[in-house]
């Protein structure tokens, strides 16, 4: 296989472990103020994700690099050319990571729900704005003969980008929900329940809703293949499945099928793109390509090399953290860790 | 203001602001590592309570230090990505490694380490701290290798107007990364030996946990004498290195303007900046020669030679960085590193002594220092980064041919002021934290806090 057509792929993975991870962490985040009642059962939920928020971020930062390694052009488009959306998505971070950190530190209603404001809003804006860019990344934006993005911001602002920001919005609380589901109990944990109840069909919906409008977007129907039919199938299956485990109550599964939901549909993503990284609207001939927009075949080898040798270790060290931390978090204050 | 100034403006005041809270954790990191590798030998609770107290501490910076990073390697694509384009072949290898092999060991360890201290064997636990230690310390090995290419580039070729890497060792063992590397691992070093000495001394003053605060304050000490000593002579290293790799920021920040051999120390050199017209310049002759050459001779070239030599190679235009900013970074980051080995060393020596009732004054000195260590990272920086002027990448990209496009002035001046704003009020919080825990002691650090009552707190339903 050529070496940018594998970090293509590479990419696509890194891309799918972040959304996977930090999906439902997302999720949690924008359910906070809504399944916390109080400021105990708001630290529990934090608390489900408190040991991983970090680390499941880290593969934002890891996709961010290895798109600079591997097609800098790419790397050097996208994040020029929609510099107002990246802005925002890195103001939501910060925040958001600041405030899992300093919440608790400081025991005044007014300070916690400050940082809890922070939380849910920086939750909020990158679970809006990465699929307003991935959104038209596919369906194709404005770049001339020189790979410049000539748009505006408003011009990333068009229906189907916001369709896919609703859909993805619905998708990510309702992951954040079915990991709550598991990962809490008591009052948290029925409520997460409840709302799994109502939203999974919602959110099955707005999925199909948002991959016929793809396939009219993107002209899927005249490349049909395998595989532009396979994943996407599998990503409405998989949330269609959700209800089938809520049925039977079984929530570890319904877990597992947002999951698969969100993998399928990230991986979705790449299988129409490629062999494209970024669509021209103006001129196919001036697509981004793994051709055009890569690094050279040593840089590739090299980066090839270090990251075979380090993501199963990560991969190990990172289930590590998630089997210590198997057990669901109490809503006892003395044993919660603050 | 134009689109190139601002991203400067940018770059300079996200980076400063990064690099304000790194040297800490690089240092207190391993310092906490320590603490715990103690406690789990000896199984003494005191240990046990140094580090949940030091590691309190470091929590609250670490938080603040990895949401700022993220911002540095989204700009190099939002405002630089022509620099990004031209370099990307070489300068994302780094960045990616630094996530692979450093980020993700010290996020996923450190969550780890905070939420698991009833989880986890204590040899475990102690072990999640040291990656951690070892994970930060590695993220500044590589981002130092992707600045060292900035900075001095090597094992790349310009093919089809973009520079390609040729040999991927010679980028990573790039010269000046041997005293890059260390200077600012040890720079880390000295900010936590410094962090550690204020507030162990204003727990001394106060006779608060007295024993454990003795027990920093001499660590703190120890690491701050060998931290000092460590970041002059590798400070020493890289100013000799910038005679062959980067002349000019040599001369502009010993404001040398005519080349000497010879070549003198400036003491004290003022020009009105709007005519040039030297009015005070104290130097002390053939020192700088010496410094540079370990000899009493050697020539240093100017300021005025080396414009010239360069508007020949590379074309009309400014090749001076900021010699003012340059003069004054660098005396301030050399004094504040001088006056932070005496201390240190003053320190250690008050406690062998045991002198501690002897010098109140000294520990009351010693609550104040703690800038010192903070305005030598920062002038430090700045002298690296300022030097660089007028390129992105030494001798190979101007900063102009760097700046992103497609990017307006109104759009970085919205971003900036967000930054601003943002991280002005982030500031504002930590510091408010780091006071507030620093002073409280131990007591609280190590037991669960009072305030998860849950009937003490009723937020509002909704948002």
């Amino acid at each position: 296989m050529a070496l940018n057509t594998l970090w293509f792929i590479f990419i696509a993975i890194l891309y799918t472990g972040f959304f996977i991870l930090e999906g439902f962490d997302f999720g949690v985040g924008i359910l906070l103020p809504f399944l916390g009642k109080n400021d105990v059962q708001r630290r529990s939920i934090i608390n489900s994700i408190g040991p991983h928020w970090d680390g499941n971020e880290v593969w934002l930062i890891v996709a961010g690099g290895a798109t600079f390694a591997a097609f800098p052009n790419w790397y050097a488009t996208l994040f020029g050319g929609f510099y107002l959306p990246f802005f925002l998505i890195l103001i939501g971070l910060i925040i958001r990571g600041v405030a899992f950190e300093y919440r608790s530190k400081h025991d005044n209603p007014k300070w916690r729900n400050l940082w809890d404001w922070c939380i849910f809003s920086g939750s909020l804006i990158p679970t809006i704005l990465f699929p307003v860019a991935f959104a038209n990344i596919l369906r194709g934006v404005p770049i001339d003969a020189n790979m410049q993005y000539v748009g505006g911001f408003f011009t990333l602002l068009n229906p189907y980008a916001l369709l896919a920001a609703l859909a993805v919005t619905a998708l990510f609380t309702l992951h954040g929900a079915s990991f709550l589901s598991i990962k809490t109990t008591g009052e948290i944990e029925q409520r997460a329940k409840e709302l799994i109840r109502w939203l999974w069909l919602l959110v099955a919906l707005l999925l199909v809703i948002l991959l016929i409008t793809t396939a009219i977007i993107t002209g899927l129907l005249e490349r049909i293949n395998f595989l532009t039919i396979i994943f996407p199938l599998i990503t409405i299956a998989a949330s269609l499945v959700v209800g089938f485990f809520l049925n039977k109550g079984q929530f570890g599964r319904v877990f597992l099928m947002t999951c698969l939901t969100v993998a399928f549909f990230v991986l979705t993503i790449f299988v129409l793109l490629y062999p494209n990284v970024m669509i021209s609207s103006l001129n196919p001939a001036w697509n981004l390509t793994i051709e055009n927009a890569s690094s050279t075949p040593y840089t590739l080898k090299i980066m090839t090399v270090v990251a075979l040798i380090f993501l199963p270790f990560v991969l190990l060290y990172q289930g590590w953290s998630y089997w210590i931390f198997r057990k669901r978090v109490s809503n006892e204050p003395k044993q919660l860790t603050y | 203001m134009d689109v190139l100034l601002l991203a400067r403006l940018q770059f300079a005041i996200t980076i400063i602001y990064h690099f304000f809270f790194v040297p800490l954790t690089l240092g207190l990191s391993l310092v906490v590592a320590i603490l715990e590798t103690i406690y789990v030998k000896t199984g003494n609770e005191k240990y046990k309570r140094l580090t949940k107290f030091w590691g309190k501490l470091l929590l609250i910076n670490f938080a603040i230090g990895v949401v700022t990073g993220i911002v540095q390697e989204f700009q190099f694509g939002m405002s630089w990505s022509e620099y990004a384009r031209f370099v990307g072949d070489i300068f994302g290898a780094p960045l990616a490694i630094e996530g692979l092999m450093a980020f993700f060991l010290e996020s996923t360890f450190l969550g780890i380490w905070i939420f698991g201290w009833d989880k986890l064997s204590k040899g475990l636990h102690a072990a999640c701290i040291w990656m951690v230690a070892i994970g930060s310390n590695l993220s500044a090995l590589w981002i130092l290798i992707a600045n060292a290419f900035m900075q001095h580039p090597v094992g790349y070729a310009v093919v089809d107007g973009r520079a390609v890497l040729t040999d991927f060792s010679a980028v990573v063992f790039n010269p000046p990364i041997f005293s890059h590397f260390p200077h600012v691992i040890s720079a880390g070093l000295v900010t936590a030996a410094f962090f550690m000495l204020a507030i162990s001394s204003y727990h001394l003053l106060r006779h608060n946990e007295t024993d454990l605060f003795r027990t920093s304050f001499r660590m703190a000490a120890i690491i701050g004498v060998i931290g000092t000593i460590s970041v002059g002579i590798f400070g020493h290293t890289q100013g000799q290195e910038l005679l062959e790799t980067q002349p000019m920021k040599l001369a502009s920040l010993e404001a040398l303007y005519n080349t000497e051999n010879p070549a003198s120390l400036s003491v004290l050199t003022l020009s009105n900046p709007s005519t040039g017209e030297v009015i005070i310049d104290l130097r002390i002759p053939t020192l700088l020669s010496f410094m540079e050459y370990n000899r009493f001779s050697g020539e240093i070239q100017g300021i005025n030679d080396l414009q010239k030599q360069y508007e020949q190679e590379y074309g009309p235009g400014n090749y001076v960085p900021p010699s003012l900013i340059l003069y004054w970074s660098f005396r301030t980051m050399v004094g504040a590193g001088l006056l932070m080995i005496v201390i240190s060393l003053f320190a250690l020596f008050v406690d062998i002594k045991n002198f501690y009732e002897k010098v109140p004054w000294f520990l009351k000195i010693l609550t104040f220092t703690v800038a010192l260590p903070y305005l030598a990272n920062t002038t430090g920086w700045i002298l690296t980064e300022v030097g660089r002027f007028p390129w992105v990448v030494y001798r190979l990209v101007l900063l102009k041919n760097g700046v992103s496009k497609v990017v307006t002035s109104g759009m970085l001046t919205i971003s900036l002021i967000g930054f601003i704003l943002v991280y002005g009020l982030l500031i504002t919080a930590t510091l408010y934290l780091m006071l507030k825990f620093s002073k409280a002691g131990p007591t609280v650090a190590s037991e669960p806090p009072a305030e998860i009552v849950p009937s003490l707190v009723n937020p509002p339903e909704s948002l």
